[in-house]
């Protein structure tokens, strides 16, 4: 049977991951040049969910082009949407109220949250725990609730406009953040007993896929699996957008550049984010939720750009504007991509049984990837 | 001193085991902390937030008049393509020609519920229903015309 496997001239074996398979969490494609159990090469294999979003932008309208960045990374798929809205507002100087702004950064925040329950139940279901996922979703769910009462959506909100929000906030939201954040205070412990302190999972996860800072940056890491390396890169902090620089909250920071970091970082950026929101849901300025916008946006002639922190790094959108009511160009810059391209260089001698740790930590969502 | 070591190892090792799986036993003795629904069996009492975009349907009163003026502008809002306004004219009875929709076809196949067509709407013709349940056995079920069979332009809407 080993015979008919493919060898390359040395005698190594090559295999392909994917792309389905249940530890890529999407179509990703990996062919691995294996030297025993020693991974010798990750050649990721793209396009098999590419849809060509940044050319479909082109012939779509300011107020339409919106909704689409939410089918790229679905689990931050608000934040996207807060990307774009930015841009278009940045490009014809649109004054957003502080209402719309709070509510935005809420709504980013438990985003955020959700996306890294998510992350750290498919997290501990790659290395065998099948628990852990059940409990980040049963707190995951809360949020999605939150988010249906208030946008009318679970996953892809289009709640974001260019001008402010799509709808005032549900009468209940305030209640059940609050709830919220009292039961996730009771259960963020329960994660730490299942999953942070298991010896099994400590061991695993520990001194593998080790990235170092230089590597990181050269690769284009942001996010998490920058920030592991302990690189600060948070662009909520250096780059401020909305409110951010009026809230008090730290960039989780870790060095050793393992899996483990990332996952520390995770952990603790959730943390933050509850920070930040117990700093916002008794202090909503009131006022108008949307401003007054032209019924036909136009974007000036020129070259707009904005970033945002998603919950897996910078995101950031490029729009050339020719003038007219469609961009003339736009180009999206996600953070699973560069994630994604440092996976060969941190795999390169490790076993193949570490490689799903070290893909887990990267939280690759795949859509986002090829776009 | 490594066996001391090996054996502090094991011991914690085990005790990380042992705290992991007291989680587990105290979900297994604790049923009121189970929140999971049994779909199907409780579709009675579910309940959907009011503002779930579920599909867009064209309300109807009782003399089976609707809101919709033909103005495109929800076909014009759409990114999908989902709307097709299809438009034809009326008599008034004053015997001048009147512009009213012959059909609103939408396909729910295509729409992305992104709440566009409802706020380009200006006489608040379309909403979004809660339905979730869109299953059908063939494609072409999908698409639907909105407006009733007979329906006509409620008084007052211009």
């Amino acid at each position: 049977m080993v015979e008919e496997l493919s060898r390359t001239e040395e005698g190594n074996i090559i295999i392909n991951v994917g792309p389905q398979h249940p530890a890529t969490h999407g179509v990703l494609h990996l062919v691995i040049t294996l030297h025993g159990e020693t991974i010798q090469k990750v050649e990721p294999h793209l396009g098999y969910i590419h849809r060509s979003i940044e050319k479909m932008c082109e012939s779509l309208t300011y107020r339409q082009f919106i909704y689409v960045t939410s089918r790229m990374d679905y689990l931050s798929s608000h934040i996207n949407n807060h990307a774009c809205a930015l841009c278009v507002e940045k490009g014809m100087q649109i004054e957003v109220p502080e209402r719309a702004q709070v509510i935005r950064v809420l709504m980013d925040e438990l985003t955020r949250i959700a996306s890294h329950e998510l992350w750290w139940g498919a997290m501990a279901m790659d290395l065998g725990a099948f628990t852990p996922f059940f409990h980040a979703f049963r707190e995951r769910e809360v949020i999605n609730e939150i988010m249906e009462d208030t946008c009318g959506a679970r996953l892809t909100m289009n709640y974001i406009l260019p001008g402010g929000v799509l709808e005032d906030l549900h009468p209940s939201f305030q209640k059940k953040v609050k709830d919220f954040i009292v039961l996730y205070k009771r259960k963020i412990a329960e994660y730490d007993e299942m999953v942070t302190g298991n010896i099994i999972f400590q061991n695993r996860m520990k001194n593998v896929g080790v990235l170092s800072a230089a590597d990181a940056i050269s690769f284009g890491c942001s996010g998490p699996t920058l920030r592991g390396s302990g690189v600060s890169c948070d662009v909520r902090k250096i780059y401020p957008y909305e409110i951010y620089n009026k809230l008090e909250f730290n960039e989780a920071l870790e060095t050793a550049g393992d899996s483990f970091a990332r996952y520390m970082i995770r952990i603790r950026e959730m943390n933050e984010s509850i920070r930040i929101i117990e700093q916002l849901i008794d202090n909503i300025p009131e006022g108008e939720f949307q401003a007054k916008t032209k019924a036909v946006l136009k974007l000036p002639k020129g070259e707009f750009y904005q970033r945002v922190e998603t919950a897996r790094g910078e995101f950031g959108i490029y729009i050339v504007s020719e003038g007219g009511t469609t961009p003339y160009r736009i180009k999206f810059r996600s953070p699973g991509f560069s994630n994604l391209s440092a996976l060969d260089h941190m795999a390169r001698g490790g076993k193949i049984g570490d490689l799903v740790a070290m893909m887990g930590s990267l939280d690759l969502v795949i859509p986002d990837i090829d776009r | 001193m490594f066996i001391i070591n090996y054996i502090k190892e094991i011991y914690s090792g085990l005790k990380s085991l042992v705290v992991g799986l007291r989680r587990t036993l105290f979900y297994f003795t604790h049923h009121k902390e189970i929140i999971t629904e049994q779909y199907p069996d409780n579709r009675a009492t579910l309940n959907l937030a009011q503002r779930f975009k579920g599909e867009v349907v064209m309300p109807h009163d009782e003399n089976n008049e609707h809101r919709c003026t033909g103005c495109t502008a929800c076909e014009l809002a759409c990114p999908n393509g989902t709307i097709k306004v299809i438009t034809k004219f009326d008599l008034t009875p004053e015997g001048k020609k009147k512009k009213a929709i012959d059909k609103l076809v939408y396909h729910l196949e295509l729409c992305t519920m992104c709440n566009l067509c409802i706020t380009a709407c200006p006489s608040d013709a379309i909403k979004m229903a809660q339905t979730f349940e869109h299953s059908v056995y063939d494609r072409s079920q999908l698409t639907k015309v909105l407006n009733f069979e007979g329906s006509k332009i409620m008084d007052g809407v211009e």
